[in-house]
């Protein structure tokens, strides 16, 4: 619990700043005030399709990309599937069955690069933690980790 | 002991005296004065300095902010440490291995850091194991220990582990002589013919690695501390030593008797000569080399049988014995290295020797005679001058930037500052109570960055709630910026601290490791991902490859296990984010926890000794879910033949037909 509440303060001490009850949050996950609560509420500019993060726009083609899939299954393996079924399935968090159909691609690889922001901010993300309870880790994925396991993705929903 | 005791009386009595007849002093002082504020970092600031101190008899060094005094972390260095699983896990037992078999503690008296050009570079720090001679090197991306060296023809490491200028060695001075060579089985009355000193050069490498250069055979005495030389003085090093009446017994009395004992100059470039020309004899040993791999996460330990000894008796021009009042303990070279300063134990003034008149002295061989055929130059020879009347029983000296000295006294129980030129009493401090060590940040470097000075206080007495009969020891900082030195703060440490070392936080922490990249993992029983975890078993031996990742085990559900088995739970922590580390533990193991950072495997054995049904957790809170971070072992008798299996996530499912227990 410590080390939570110190990781949090680290990396998200501006965001507390501006929103003092968050800090509600990293006491007990399951308070709902926090998650209904945006850091961004009211901020125009933010794009909650888009979510918070570096990807503005990706490029994506009609047809799979399968040498990208096949990457994106390797990082799968060993950083994803822990928590995330294929199916649509939850079990530590969401299964992975028609994610690419629910959202954006930015939003998509903003939030598995960027989850911490993400969490406290996006009105999607937020909805999410208060399903599954569990704070996505940051697995620290590089750019084109998060675009192969993108692809993997959409192979996952049936795109060929 | 009696003697101690009315020491600190006088002591205690006299500083209250002191505090109420004049201004401020104390720790009511500072407050009073509002210098508190200088030692008040803000919650989520940081500390100017990371502060490295050594854990004394817990074996361990321990990380402190300055000027806060927040502890941030002990790191394991000579002690298992059950909380993070050193000495525990299979991973890190090989750290601890000696010649003589795995020794789980030490006594951890001095910390250095590398050195280039004489300036702290913050790659790694180096501790002493004063009991079983051994150093230790502290890689500073990590905060952990990476590896460890004994040393052979030691015994009682004290003298160490000092640094070169350039880091090019890291000494080991036998704090006792010992019969060297072949036949060690002989009198102890025998000392003065068969006990030998040695001094160990041990080489760093270019990443970090230790290697005993070579070992120079020395009378017996008993080498205390030492320095190296910089700048003009660099290529020698000194080693202040007592005993020199070469005592075996009551050496409180014993080793008292001389007016002077020495300090040994060493002039290791002249070594190096010798050693290159072949001139140094090679002696069978044994001692233990143990290296921690960071891509395998496993450490090895690894015996070696030789070391290669030159004899300064025969080999002239290395070494010289210097005269040094009533057994120095503190040799410390200023940051110019023109200056060593000795500190004896026993004596009411300081000595200050100078580089260049040792030169002259060696060039004129203005000598009083020899000690165990190395020269001994005449006292006067070497001498700049003597600080007289400084204080009683001088300890330490460190240095700030502005040519001033801070000498610890011991039996007065204060800090002296002294100008190194004029060699002037500027300021006086006391210290609550029986200053050992003391600490400048860079105050043992050319370049000291001065502004605080840390006392290391063996006796606390009253300064803090009383604990019962054992007390902790403390560190007082004290605020040299002005001309007058002022206490801002003390706060306990672990262990006995003795010497310690301070350095900019800027130097480190933009270095500091955040996660072991999972994809960079080479340990042998790693799972890169669930889909290989696996459970194997080879005869009796069961290996479990298993993971961890908020907040589940896999697997969490293992049957088949039988008593007698040798159960190995490598576990690799599958989270790539920073301070997300998780513990593993399993019900009734003799052994620790195991505590995994990210991408890490570290490995627990457990050999079972009766069936049942054996929880495993997580220790380390890791999310909301973390108290449902749990599982089963089922252990079956021996002979069972419950089959080996495991799962996650398989609700109730496949175990009809184990339900009943097997074997019987």
């Amino acid at each position: 619990m410590k080390k939570i509440l110190i990781a949090l303060s680290l990396s998200l001490v501006a965001l507390f700043y501006s929103c003092g009850g968050n800090s509600a949050e990293s006491k007990n996950e399951t308070t709902s005030e926090q998650t209904t609560t945006p850091a961004d509420n009211g901020n125009p500019s933010y794009d909650p399709e888009r979510g918070a993060g570096k990807f503005t726009h990706v490029e994506v083609k009609p047809e799979l990309d399968k040498a990208m899939a096949d990457a994106g299954v390797n990082v799968y393996d060993v950083k994803c599937a822990s928590c995330h079924k294929l199916t649509d399935e939850k079990l530590v968090g969401p299964g992975w069955k028609g994610v690419t159909a629910r959202n954006k691609p930015e939003w998509i690889m903003n939030f598995i690069t960027n989850p911490d922001e993400m969490l406290s901010k996006d009105p999607k993300a937020m909805a999410q933690l208060e399903l599954c309870l569990v704070r996505m880790p940051n697995q620290n994925l590089t750019d084109d980790d998060a675009r192969n396991v993108y692809e993997f993705m959409r192979k996952n929903d049936g795109v060929k | 002991m009696k003697y101690s005791k009315l020491i600190l009386f006088i002591l205690l009595s006299g500083s209250v005296l002191h505090m109420m007849s004049c201004k401020p002093k104390g720790a009511s002082g500072a407050v009073a004065t509002g210098s508190a504020e200088k030692a008040y970092v803000a919650p989520g600031k940081y500390d100017e300095f990371y502060n490295f101190v050594s854990g004394g008899f817990s074996g361990q060094m321990s990380v402190y902010g300055l000027p806060s005094g927040r502890l941030f972390r002990v790191i394991p260095v000579f002690s298992v440490d059950p909380e993070k699983g050193y000495g525990y896990s299979e991973e890190t037992k090989p750290m601890l291995m000696t010649s003589g078999g795995f020794v789980p503690w030490d006594d951890l008296h001095h910390v250095s850091f590398s050195q280039t050009n004489g300036e702290i570079d913050g790659r790694w720090a180096f501790g002493n194991g004063n009991n079983t001679p051994r150093v230790a090197r502290i890689d500073l991306k990590t905060f952990r220990t990476s590896e460890i060296l004994e040393l052979p023809n030691s015994a009682g490491n004290h003298s160490s582990p000092f640094i070169t200028e350039n880091s090019e060695y890291i000494v080991a001075g036998t704090r006792f002589s010992v019969p060297v060579g072949n036949n060690t089985d002989v009198p102890i009355a025998s000392y003065k013919q068969n006990f030998k000193g040695t001094i160990s050069f041990i080489s760093v490498g270019k990443e970090g690695e230790l290697d005993i250069a070579f070992q120079l055979l020395l009378p017996g005495v008993n080498f205390d501390l030492s320095r190296a030389g910089k700048g003009p003085s660099n290529g020698w090093f000194f080693f202040s030593c007592y005993n020199s009446e070469q005592a075996n017994t009551l050496l409180e009395v014993n080793a008292s008797q001389r007016d002077k004992d020495f300090i040994l100059a060493v002039n290791w470039k002249k070594a190096e000569e010798y050693l290159k020309a072949g001139k140094g004899t090679k002696q069978q040993v044994r001692y233990a080399h143990n290296k921690y791999n960071e891509q395998t996460h496993t450490a090895t330990s690894q015996i070696k049988t030789e070391v290669t000894v030159l004899d300064p008796a025969i080999l002239k021009d290395i070494c010289y014995f210097i005269p040094c009042p009533k057994s120095p303990h503190g040799c410390d070279t200023d940051p110019t290295g023109e200056y060593i300063v000795g500190s004896g134990k026993l004596a009411a003034l300081i000595p200050v020797f100078s580089f260049s008149k040792i030169q002259k002295a060696i060039a004129d061989k203005t000598y009083d005679g020899d000690f165990g055929g190395i020269p001994v130059i005449k006292y006067e020879a070497a001498l700049y001058g003597e600080v007289k009347k400084p204080g009683l029983g001088p300890l330490h000296t460190e240095f700030d930037a502005n040519g001033n000295a801070y000498t610890s006294f011991f039996v007065s129980s204060e800090i002296v500052k002294w100008n190194i030129k004029d060699l002037k009493v500027l300021d006086r401090v006391p210290t609550y109570y029986s200053i050992g060590h003391l600490s400048i940040p860079g105050g043992d470097t050319k370049k000291p960055y001065g502004k605080y000075v840390v006392a290391y206080n063996k006796i606390t007495k009253d300064r803090y709630l009383p604990t019962g009969p054992e007390l902790t020891q403390s560190a007082q900082i004290f605020d040299i910026s002005g001309d007058k030195m002022q206490l801002i703060l003390d706060f306990p440490t672990i262990g006995e601290p003795h010497y310690a070392g301070s350095m900019p936080a800027d130097l480190i922490k933009k270095n500091s490791l955040k996660i072991y990249k999972i994809d960079e993992n080479k340990h042998a029983y790693v799972a890169k991902g669930e889909k290989e975890t696996k459970v194997v078993r080879e005869g009796n031996k069961v290996h479990i490859y298993g993971t961890a990742i908020r907040s589940h085990f896999a697997p969490d559900n293992i049957e088949g296990i039988k008593v007698g088995d040798e159960v190995y739970f490598h576990i690799t922590n599958l989270e790539q984010d920073w301070d997300v580390p998780h513990g593993f533990a399993i019900k009734g193991a003799p052994t620790a926890e195991l505590l995994i950072m990210p991408g890490e495997t570290q490995t627990l054995k457990w050999i079972p000794e009766k069936p049942g049904m054996y929880p495993i957790y997580c220790t380390d809170f890791c999310s909301a879910l973390h108290q449902e971070m749990q599982g089963y072992v089922r252990v079956s008798p021996a002979g069972s033949n419950v089959p080996l299996s495991f799962s996650l996530g398989k609700q109730g499912a496949a175990a009809a037909d184990t339900t009943k227990p097997a074997g019987k």
